[in-house]
């Protein structure tokens, strides 16, 4: 049984559970940095929905591309991945990962203050040299690697010293055990250095050009470009998350993690078939049978340990489910785990060659990168930066619980009309190329498919509109929980380990 | 020595942890891309394929810069709908030069693997203009912009760098890139030096005015060589066997 006795058990986080002799001395944090972090990941998240608004709304009204080269969706469109995923999640993971690491270890951040502030801010300068890059049409032309190969360097060196800070922290620890959130964002940041350089290797035209030529082409590109971009979730935005949700849920619903069994198998599974499954971006193509075949059977695999960390993070609610109710923070951290189990049964239903032959090349993959994105990422952000910044910034709580649950509803009802409508569009598009009348002809020429496709482009763009309103409301509970929150009582954070919970 | 060893031990030991995750994670990815190194046979044995013209691949940088491959792929797959659509299915030696792949993975406008001489170079650059004018429901961005002057200083260096990654460009194709790359622009221009440094390529003023070599000219160049390289009459289906 998990719960036989927490006091000793290594699947809690330090601080709660730990008996409190244990500790020795008190630990002098490093907070101002990830504050930082906490805003900046606002900050990037509304740009990032904003921007994903924007080149939506310019697949239902071409006439917003406004004729403009720095407006077009081509160079829109990594404006709008990359704020979402690397600006926004990976703010998220930074914070979160340092604050994160110095609670369950008990020990403050290696580097210091000034560690975590370049950390903040070489991050905030990748984030806008890329992005200015991609606008000004900077490019390396692969998804999700779109940086050229000075943002790269420049975040090659960052990653180290990332490195360096979490391990150095980690080994300066009081609790005997490394705490599970933490192998994850350690595998996330191991592996996320190992597929950004093996993803970036180019050659520079000269060392005052921006411009580069990747060193792999064509069919060898195109798998390294997968392996990494296929981990990019897999790591970026699974393995680092599952890390905040290891350490947040249970602080959240104040249980223990369910089965200390299952995260170690969990652990060890998912990070081992993640890699192989990048193929499945190239089922039919010209990459070679067997690759594909891999690809698709360690897809499906994977299917298992995905599920394993939904119900882990699910179960640890045993006996908590009340506070559903009350807590609005907790319930967008267990939405956001539904929602990661949903697309990860998804994933692998798509990764089957029958299958990805219809999905593959329309929208309804995009449905299914947004449920993940919107409905994981997004919520077990939301959820983990809800119960943080009271912390943070040392108040009672968020300045009103009835915008949190505005937020979740708002977000939710986007969420439901963006994947719906992608859905349709993607399956009825797939399936209008594949059509036949009835003397043996294709049925529809190309162009009859993207009008089809119009009602479902304005449905989707709905949808965003309502997640980023959500978002927006949120800002405006920070702001106010910030500005004129009612102050903690102080004893409640003067010490991290305040609330030893006896053994049941 | 492995007898107690418990996962106890890992979690008490960061580096041990570290290494072990690094070895775990490396597994996958060395088993599927090593061998695509190694493996002759990755690329089918087909004769017609030749690095891209200086003027090409100027076009080609410009599809790059300008995400094209946001919603337009260059892979068209072995069904029947999209050999009757789109034309055979693409191979991997059609894109053994392209740095990067653009084989995309989203199809809001239709696969371009095999656009080359689907359209006349006049209707390529009007329709890159205002795609609404020759396709109502299009939801394509125009790129009336591209009809501005191309910057080619120096492409004697794009040339040099695809060479040192392993494309076969010629000392003399790389010498004689820019007189190559403005008699592609011209169609008046004498050709031959420059057509048989590269076969099957064509002359033209691709934008409609050979005046000035604009963006346009470079891009609609590149658009309609896409696919027209391997003549698949004289392909047998041994060459196309991948191992």
């Amino acid at each position: 049984m998990a719960s036989a006795s927490m006091a000793a058990s290594p699947n809690a986080p330090a601080g709660d559970w730990a008996a409190a002799p244990a500790r020795t001395r008190e630990v002098a944090y490093v907070e101002a940095p990830i504050r930082a972090f906490a805003i900046a990941t606002l900050f990037w998240g509304i740009v990032g929905f904003l921007m994903g608004v924007v080149i939506a709304s310019q697949l239902a009204w071409p006439l917003l591309n406004l004729d403009l080269e720095w407006t077009s969706f081509g160079r829109l469109r990594p404006v709008h991945t990359s704020a979402v995923i690397f600006a926004f999640g990976g703010n998220a993971l930074l914070g979160t990962s340092l604050y994160i690491v110095q609670r369950t270890c008990r020990a403050s951040l290696w580097g210091g203050e000034e560690m975590g502030w370049y950390l903040f801010w070489s991050y905030q300068f990748f984030i806008v040299t890329a992005a200015l890059g991609y606008v000004l049409g900077v490019t390396q032309g692969k998804e999700y690697a779109e940086p050229e190969w000075f943002s790269d360097l420049w975040l090659t060196v960052l990653w180290v010293m990332y490195l360096l800070a979490y391990c150095g922290t980690i080994m300066r620890r009081e609790e005997p055990h490394i705490y599970v959130a933490n192998w994850f964002f350690l595998a996330f940041i191991i592996t996320v250095a190992m597929l950004h350089i093996g993803n970036n290797i180019s050659l520079p035209l000269a060392l005052t050009s921006t411009f580069s030529y990747s060193a792999p082409a064509g069919v060898q590109g195109a798998m390294i470009q997968w392996w990494y971009g296929h981990n990019a979730v897999g790591f970026f935005l699974t393995a680092g998350f599952l890390g905040m949700m290891y350490y947040f849920i249970p602080k959240q619903a104040n249980r223990p993690v369910y089965s200390y069994r299952l995260s170690i198998v969990h652990f060890w599974s998912i990070i081992f078939l993640y890699i192989w499954a990048g193929p499945h971006h190239l089922h039919y193509t010209a990459l070679p049978d067997w690759a594909q075949t891999l690809g698709m059977v360690f897809s499906v695999m994977l299917w298992m340990p995905s599920w394993g960390g939904m119900i882990n993070g699910i179960m640890t609610l045993s006996g908590a489910w009340d506070k559903l109710r009350t807590d609005a923070g907790l319930r967008f951290s267990v939405t956001a785990v539904a929602f990661y189990g949903m697309s990860t049964f998804e994933g692998p239903v798509m990764s089957i060659k029958a299958v990805n032959s219809l999905s593959h090349y329309t929208d309804w993959t995009i449905g299914h990168v947004h449920s993940g994105a919107l409905g994981w990422n997004g919520f077990i952000t939301f959820g983990a930066l809800y119960w943080l910044i009271p912390v943070l910034w040392k108040r009672a709580g968020m300045w009103s619980q009835k915008l949190i649950a505005w937020h979740f509803w708002l977000a939710t009802l986007g969420i439901v009309l963006y994947i719906t409508s992608m859905w349709v569009s993607g399956i009825m598009q797939g399936l209008m190329w594949r059509a036949y009348d009835e003397l043996g002809f294709l049925q529809y020429s190309f162009i009859e498919t993207v009008a089809a496709m119009r009602p479902y482009y304005v449905i989707r763009m709905l949808g965003g509109v309502l997640f980023l309103s959500g978002a927006l409301l949120m800002a405006w509970n920070v702001f106010k929980t910030i500005t004129v929150g009612e102050a903690a009582e102080p004893e409640r954070y003067a010490a991290p380990a305040s609330q030893p919970l006896p053994a049941e | 020595m492995f007898k107690n060893f418990t996962h106890g031990h890992i979690e008490r030991n960061v580096i041990l942890l570290a290494v072990l995750t690094l070895i775990t994670v490396a597994i996958g990815g060395l088993a599927q891309i090593v061998p695509l190194f190694t493996v002759e046979t990755t690329i089918e044995r087909v004769q017609g394929m030749r690095p891209y013209t200086p003027l090409e691949l100027m076009g080609r940088n410009i599809y790059v810069r300008e995400g094209c491959y946001a919603c337009h792929s260059q892979m068209v797959r072995p069904f029947r709908d999209e050999n009757e659509r789109y034309g055979h299915f693409s191979l991997a030696a059609e894109s053994m030069y392209d740095r990067p792949f653009q084989w995309g993975s989203k199809r809001t406008g239709p696969d371009l693997a095999r656009v080359g001489g689907r359209y006349s170079d006049d209707w390529q650059a009007e329709h890159l203009r205002s795609p609404r004018a020759l396709v109502p429901d299009s939801i394509m961005p125009p790129y009336s912009f591209l009809d501005r002057p191309l910057d080619y200083a120096g492409i004697e260096g794009h040339l040099r760098a695809q060479a040192a990654l392993g494309v076969p460009y010629s000392a003399e194709m790389i010498a004689n890139a820019r007189a190559d790359l403005e008699t592609q622009a011209r169609p008046d221009a004498d050709g031959a030096a420059f057509g048989g440094r590269y076969a099957r390529a064509r002359q033209g003023a691709f934008d409609g005015n050979p005046a000035v070599v604009t963006e346009m000219d470079a891009l609609v160049a590149y658009l309609q060589m896409l696919g027209t390289l391997v003549q698949f009459r004289d392909v047998t289906p041994e060459q196309l066997n991948q191992h």
